[in-house]
């Protein structure tokens, strides 16, 4: 067990950035949020899957809905609360732990304040190893947990309980269109799974991997290093990529910002051009019309000088970045799990996944756990 | 004629233009109170021609002065910041983020109420007059200088801000208020930010002004006064003394506009040459680039629209290794005229090689007639290669570009530079900044998020569009020079609602002059 002090959230926060493969939401505001709750006196503990028993009640809670409304409008800040008090009310059971859904971006730092309000632990994995659009593409809902009963809760407190939905993809409709009448952004708290449920299938020690990154980061900046090649030495991956970008081109397609980007080649890469297709994360990469990585391995654009994560949402002309292709999580490399995020799932029938090579940095840290 | 004055930390420069043309120039040292220094450029300006005060049909004014006083953290007020918002917003209440030194010279009371707008436009809470009233007397009592107010979604509703804006002003005459719609766009905490600095910056603003003003009045001129912004544009005085933050940044967006008048070129990337560094930046359409991040102002979060600015560590006094295959980023600096061999010092510096080369004669050139051949060869080709892969970063095609020169080290950069079109040196290039501000249009800004429920894109792009339009007007603008140059459209990702958040700047010359 370890606890979350200001730096490490500081830490967690930059990596969780870079881990959002271009979306997932800016984790700066609820960094702020945690780290006032910190200073206030608060303790968040996390706990490896390991620690966790196998009849412990393991629920996911976080916030959902579109980053240009949390940027404006700053949540209250105990809407997860307010759901899982309403999921245990319907299960007739507390939470024992918590769990992020989505290690990049925003949900990454939400858990802790949830933590921080109720004294649960938060358990060091999530159900992505990274962002994704939607609610199906976690690995609980790939393996099997129930996506229902599920909580939201608005600034209000209003509460919207779904008892039973088909599937996670029932449930990401009916549960955004509930989103936005609740103003474009939401608390949530779903799935629940048995700490059984959990360890066979959250992908493990992400917080410590995003907290590994910003870590490398922050000493990298501090001692006039190169950032970037600090991010790979503990995510794993290459730089696929150093250009600026020359085009950006964005369409709104089903409430998704899908689009491309366009890179020109700097330095080693001068000749060349990146294409990166996107729907709100970062989805394939193609360099001279040769694919050069695919989802679900992680595609992420920081600045090339500082390793500052650029998201879709801001990517413009002229910014100058490096490409990092980082290898998915194994959990995300299954035929199961493929079914799900690989390319044909965001509708790349012809594009085949071939993996990037080396390990994710969340299962080297496992795998040096095991066999130190 | 217009005079465009740049009031630095160092020095004042004021230069008079007719139309586009410079007709003379003045330097002088940037007084304590400001005003001697500006009277005597001013003075030193008009004696150079047969002009009168009369003559002159507007003043431009471009200053740090209040930059500088956030960054040193001197002269400021003490404030209060209301944020309508509640049952919303409560994790981070405002100034959470502050540097606390800074929370602490300034915050007097921070209050959080219930108000503001979904992104759809239903409120989130309706204002509530008892609050409102309790608030009132708190400031009353308080020792509060000035007021900040910020409500979720104002850019696009700002009518919390107006209405709790009226109730303070009846009930606090005289008090001085910010409202966050009249100075920031989209993003609740560096909006907020942004008018709670401009809140702190109130006093200052109200006498530094004032005294720009003096200044004017005491050599005789009547001429409307303007101070630019960050964002190349101008603003009226009394604008300006309300909302002294839209000053920010400005120095380097009027020294890249001032460098596009004198080139006449709208396209390009300009290179400031200083004594350790140069600052590439981007013309686009006459305007500088803007960077894409959130910008720290000391030590505040904002979201102001800031020139993209890419430096390396090259300039006049940069030091030249023996071989000559590095040069820079260590430099002499200020101490150039002591330390560079032409100037009869001990060092080898970037200038010795550029006038070793031919490319400047100044000091004593025979002084370094001598230096190795091949030593010269490659320090120049190493300072051509850090040019031009500076070019090359801020270039947006492969296509070569036209490169305008400034700067007290510009004999550096060769007449050819590699992705360069061509290289241009303008007069007058050591006053670029006051030309700048001379230069500066008026604009209307609108960032909102419309919904497209039940209508066209296009019919939400046109709407966007003509605000824009009629508020450049309305900022003083020529209505027949008026164009939109800048249109943004970032879809608000995660919703399938429909809803698109459209940023649309459009800018015109100012009427009248």
């Amino acid at each position: 067990m370890w606890y979350v002090d200001e730096e490490r959230l500081e830490h967690i926060a930059i990596g969780a950035g870079i881990l959002g493969t271009g979306g997932g939401g800016n984790p700066y505001y609820g960094k702020l949020h945690v780290r006032r709750l910190l200073r206030e006196g608060a303790r968040i503990p996390v706990v490896r899957l390991d620690e966790v028993p196998d009849d412990a009640l393991v629920v996911s809670v976080g916030g959902m809905g579109a980053p240009t409304v949390g940027i404006e409008r700053i949540h209250r800040g105990d809407e997860p609360l307010v759901a899982l008090r309403a999921l245990e009310a319907h299960l007739g059971r507390r939470a024992t732990h918590l769990i992020p859904g989505e290690i990049g971006g925003a949900n990454s730092t939400r858990p802790m304040a949830i933590s921080a309000m109720t004294g649960l632990p938060v358990i060091d994995g999530d159900g992505m190893g990274r962002a994704f659009p939607e609610l199906q593409m976690d690995t609980f809902s790939i393996y099997g947990v129930s996506a229902t009963p599920a909580a939201l809760a608005d600034i209000y407190h209003n509460v919207v309980l779904f008892p039973r939905l088909a599937d996670a993809v029932t449930l990401e409709r009916y549960a955004r269109a509930v989103t936005i009448q609740m103003g474009g952004a939401a608390g949530y708290a779903f799935p629940a799974m048995t700490g059984a449920e959990a360890k066979r299938t959250a992908v493990p020690m992400t917080l410590s991997l995003a907290e590994a990154v910003g870590a490398a980061v922050r000493r990298a900046r501090r001692e006039h290093g190169d950032p970037v090649e600090a991010v790979l030495r503990v995510a794993g991956g290459q730089v696929l990529f150093r250009g600026k970008v020359v085009d950006v081109q964005r369409r709104l397609v089903a409430g998704f910002a899908r689009g491309v980007v366009e890179l020109d080649g700097l330095g080693d890469d001068r000749g060349s051009r990146l294409r990166i297709d996107f729907q709100n994360e970062n989805l394939i990469a193609r360099r001279d019309e040769e694919v050069v990585a695919v989802v679900p391995d992680l595609i992420c654009l920081v600045d090339r000088e500082t390793a500052e994560p650029v998201t879709t949402e801001v990517v413009r002309y002229g910014l100058r970045v490096a490409v990092l292709g980082i290898p998915a999580p194994f959990l995300l490399k299954t035929p199961q799990a493929l079914a799900v995020v690989g390319p044909a799932a965001f509708g790349y029938p012809d594009v085949e996944y071939r993996p990037l090579p080396g390990v994710y940095g969340g299962d080297r840290l496992v795998a040096a756990r095991v066999n130190p | 004629m217009r005079i465009g004055i740049d009031v630095g930390g160092t020095n004042t420069d004021a230069v008079l233009l007719d139309g586009r043309e410079v007709i003379a120039w003045a330097k002088r040292p940037t007084t304590p109170n400001v005003t001697d220094g500006i009277i005597a450029a001013l003075r030193a300006v008009l004696s150079r021609v047969d002009a009168t005060a009369r003559d002159i049909g507007a003043v431009m004014i471009g200053t740090t002065h209040f930059t500088n006083a956030v960054v040193q953290r001197r002269e400021l007020d003490r404030i209060a910041v209301i944020r309508l918002g509640l049952p919303a917003t409560q994790a981070i209440p405002p100034l959470t983020d502050w540097p606390d030194e800074l929370r602490e010279t300034v915050a007097g009371l921070v209050r959080l109420l219930p108000g503001g707008h979904q992104f759809d436009g239903r409120e989130i809470a309706p204002l509530d007059r008892a609050l409102v009233d309790q608030l009132i007397a708190d400031l009353r009592t308080g020792g509060i200088d000035a007021i900040a107010v910020a409500a979720v979604f104002s850019p696009a509703v700002p009518d919390h801000e107006r209405t709790v804006g009226t109730w303070l002003r009846e009930a606090l005459p005289g008090v001085s208020l910010t409202l966050s719609h009249e100075i920031g766009r989209l993003g609740l905490l560096e909006r907020e930010n942004a008018a709670a600095l401009n809140a702190c910056l109130t006093t200052l603003a109200r006498q530094t002004i004032g005294a720009f003003t003096e200044a004017l009045a005491e050599l005789g001129i009547e001429a409307p006064l303007y101070l630019s912004q960050n964002d190349g544009t101008l603003m009226a005085a009394e604008f300006a003394a309300r909302y002294p933050v839209l000053t920010f940044a400005s120095g380097p967006t009027n020294s890249m506009r001032g460098a596009a008048a004198l080139s006449g070129i709208a396209d390009a990337v300009v290179l400031d040459v200083g004594g350790t560094t140069t600052d590439g930046g981007v013309l686009v359409n006459g305007f500088p680039r803007e960077a894409s991040f959130e910008v720290e102002i000391g030590g505040v979060r904002t979201n102001f629209r800031m020139p993209d600015v890419v430096s390396i560590g090259l300039g006049g006094g940069s030091l030249v290794s023996a071989d000559g295959g590095r040069v820079g980023p260590r430099s002499v600096g200020y101490r150039l005229p002591e330390e560079a061999l032409v100037f009869g010092g001990p060092t080898l510096t970037a200038s010795d090689i550029a006038i070793a080369a031919g490319r400047a004669s100044f000091g004593q050139p025979e002084r370094v007639r001598d230096l190795p051949r091949d030593l010269v060869h490659r320090a120049l080709s190493t300072i051509d290669r850090r040019l031009a892969e500076l070019v090359d970063a801020l270039k947006t095609s492969p296509d070569p570009v036209p490169v305008v020169v400034v700067g007290g080290g510009s004999v550096l950069v060769p007449n050819e530079l590699e992705g360069a079109s061509a290289v241009i040196r303008p007069p007058y290039a050591e006053v670029a900044n006051a030309i700048g501000a001379a230069i500066a249009q008026v604009s209307g800004e609108v960032d909102r998020v419309f919904s497209l429920e039940g209508r066209s894109r296009d019919s939400a792009l046109a709407e966007a569009k003509a605000e824009a339009e009629r508020l450049a007007v309305e900022a003083g603008a020529d209505l027949a020079t008026v164009s939109v140059v800048e249109v943004d459209e970032i879809p608000l990702a995660y919703l399938p609602s429909n809803a698109v958040r459209i940023r649309v700047k459009a800018v015109g010359d100012l009427r009248g002059v």
